[in-house]
């Protein structure tokens, strides 16, 4: 394993080039101190902001695409050490990071480590999810605004949140046809978060908009109904779609089925806590800001020493809320090493806040509508496969959960679930959901233990042939 | 499709027509042919050629495909030059041999 070659130690490193990782290494490099960030992209913008690859041309620019340029040209233009292409496999305390790259193994140690690794998608398991043709929404933007390629000629759009009418709009704008735009929420749903939207009217006009064109194009739009199930038929999938209750659970009313070629489905997001896991940071449960995340105080810190959690990654609180409280969390750190002198931090962090209060309630109405509802979980159906990787259904987790399995880690044991090749990161939430039913509470099942490697990685690209004439040996104990 | 370009085989049309891509490079996947362009991901290139099943479940032995796109799902798994990756975390080159990444 190779120590990276760069002088030194970095003072910061910082995991996510999104915005929040961002805005922290350029706040924290602007105060003096030696930053480094690594993501695993080829470019800053995480998710949210994700460029088209360098090839592409004639793109039309969106208001995130101009968001996601803007973030991209500051950094280049800053001190910050940046590494692209990076996948880290492992964190420890100390803190030592390691990453793979195209060239073999990177490693770095740094004083303070901030976690941005933002926000993942949560999809409510129905029979036939595992489909191929069946993809995440949040997948569905990526390939839209990424590789500006339409998930099949003919997509039924389906799950609860704001990703649900992006989607449905890329599509359109793609040349793709929407079958049909299936909502959990109820009408009245999003017309209740309205006060929150006025703190963003550009995004309430924009989605507006979108409905407006919907309509127009003949898309039906049905609200407070659900994917039942989908099934292959040749080349196509049929998706049976039905009414569902305010709980989110199936509700007696008509079906009516779809014959399409792609399904984008999503159900909300949830923080990407594989790091602050590992670290053993302590964690809350918040369903209203997509379930499990770290516990930080104001500036971010986590209840390890020295490890900061912002962005998505703390918590769901959307991309504007991220971006300042990763500005935030760079100028407590120049604060915390000498850096920035205490008045100038005060001064400068409290019109932060301010600005990111009222991001922060737009980022809440949307989190909110991407909450987990009780009746989603309780209404999955046994045969569902929870667990992609291991095959893994509902009706098996219920069968050990009978036979006494109260814990998350427990069911991992008894059953595989979460033990597969993503470990866990697709079923964690629903599987610790569905143990909740038998024991109680969310807390008391807990979430999957945090393990390395964060990716499944061939051990050949870690390792490097050895010189045994270099190996430094221990003295030989005395007999 | 832009004229620039070749269409590509199978399910054309899912490439969002007014972008230009890079330059069109030429793989295997399970020994056919499959064109595509510089900068595009190995699973939405296969995607457009009509191959969204990558790899059977190892015990269910369902068919699989892409899913989350961003490396987390592991789904997209398969075999490009000898070595086990994820698809939409791989980007397309001229000459890779690409297989399912069914195990066993």
């Amino acid at each position: 394993m190779t120590v990276s070659p760069e002088s030194g130690a970095p003072d910061v490193l910082v995991i996510g080039a999104g915005p929040a990782g961002v805005e922290a290494a350029l706040a924290a490099s602007a105060a003096g101190l030696r930053v480094v960030l690594v993501d695993e992209a080829a470019a800053a913008g995480g998710q949210v902001y994700r460029a088209a690859p360098r090839s592409f041309t004639g793109m039309t620019a969106t208001p995130e695409s101009r968001l996601g340029d803007d973030l991209r040209r500051r950094l280049a233009e800053s001190a910050v050490e940046t590494h692209f292409g990076h996948l880290v496999w492992s964190v420890s305390l100390g803190f030592r990071v390691d990453a793979l790259a195209e060239g073999g193994p990177v490693s770095w140690s740094a004083r303070r480590l901030v976690v941005a690794s933002g926000a993942q998608e949560r999809v409510v398991p129905f029979p036939g999810w595992t489909l191929p043709g069946v993809i995440g929404l949040a997948g569905a933007t990526i390939l839209l605004k990424s590789q500006h390629m339409l998930p099949g000629r003919r997509t039924l759009v389906a799950g609860q949140g704001p990703l649900l009418l992006a989607v449905a709009i890329g599509i359109l704008k793609a040349g793709g046809e929407v079958a049909g735009v299936v909502d959990l929420a109820s009408r009245g749903e999003w017309l209740a978060t309205g006060a929150a939207l006025l703190s963003r009217p550009d995004l309430a006009a924009r989605g507006a908009g979108w409905v407006a064109q919907l309509h127009r194009r003949g898309v039906p739009l049905l609200y407070r109904q659900a994917i039942r199930r989908a099934t292959a038929r040749g080349d196509d999938i049929e998706v049976t779609v039905g009414p569902v209750e305010r709980t989110g659970g199936p509700a007696r009313g008509r079906e009516r089925n779809f014959t399409v070629d792609a399904v984008a489905a999503g159900n909300g997001l949830t923080a990407s806590t594989d790091v602050t896991r590992l670290l053993r940071a302590e964690h809350v449960f918040n369903e209203a800001r997509g379930g499990w995340m770290p516990q930080v105080d104001a500036e971010f810190r986590t209840s390890v020493d020295g490890l900061f959690a912002v962005g998505d990654g703390a918590g769901i609180a959307g991309a504007a809320a991220a971006a300042l409280h990763g500005r935030l969390v760079g100028l407590a750190i120049a604060r915390e090493l000498g850096a920035l002198a205490p008045a100038d931090h005060a001064t400068q962090s409290a019109s932060l806040r301010r600005s990111a209060r009222r991001a922060g309630q737009f980022g809440a109405a949307m989190a909110g509508l991407m909450a987990l509802r009780p009746g989603q979980v309780a209404g999955i159906a046994p045969e569902a496969v929870v667990c992609r990787c291991e095959d893994v259904t509902r009706r098996e987790i219920d069968a050990a959960c009978a036979e006494g399995v109260r814990s998350a880690n427990q069911l991992k044991a008894w059953t595989r679930c979460g033990m597969g090749p993503c470990q866990g990161r697709i079923c964690g939430d629903i599987a610790s959901a569905l143990v909740a039913r038998h024991a109680g509470t969310e807390p008391r099942a807990g979430m999957f233990t945090g393990r390395t490697p964060f990716r499944p990685l061939p051990v050949a690209q870690l390792i490097k042939p050895v010189d045994y004439a270099e190996l430094e040996l221990p003295p030989p104990a005395p007999l | 499709m832009n004229e620039s370009q070749p269409a590509a085989p199978g399910r054309c049309g899912l490439r969002e027509a007014a972008v230009r891509r890079g330059a069109p490079v030429r793989f295997t996947f399970e020994n056919r042919v499959v064109e595509a362009y510089e900068g595009e991901s190995l699973a939405a290139a296969l995607l457009a050629a009509g191959w969204s099943a990558l790899r059977d479940s190892p015990n269910g032995q369902q068919a699989r495909g892409a899913f989350c796109w961003m490396g987390l799902c592991q789904e997209c798994i398969v075999v490009v030059d000898g070595i086990r990756q994820p698809a939409c975390r791989t980007a397309c080159r001229a000459g890779l041999v690409v297989r399912k990444g069914t195990i066993g």
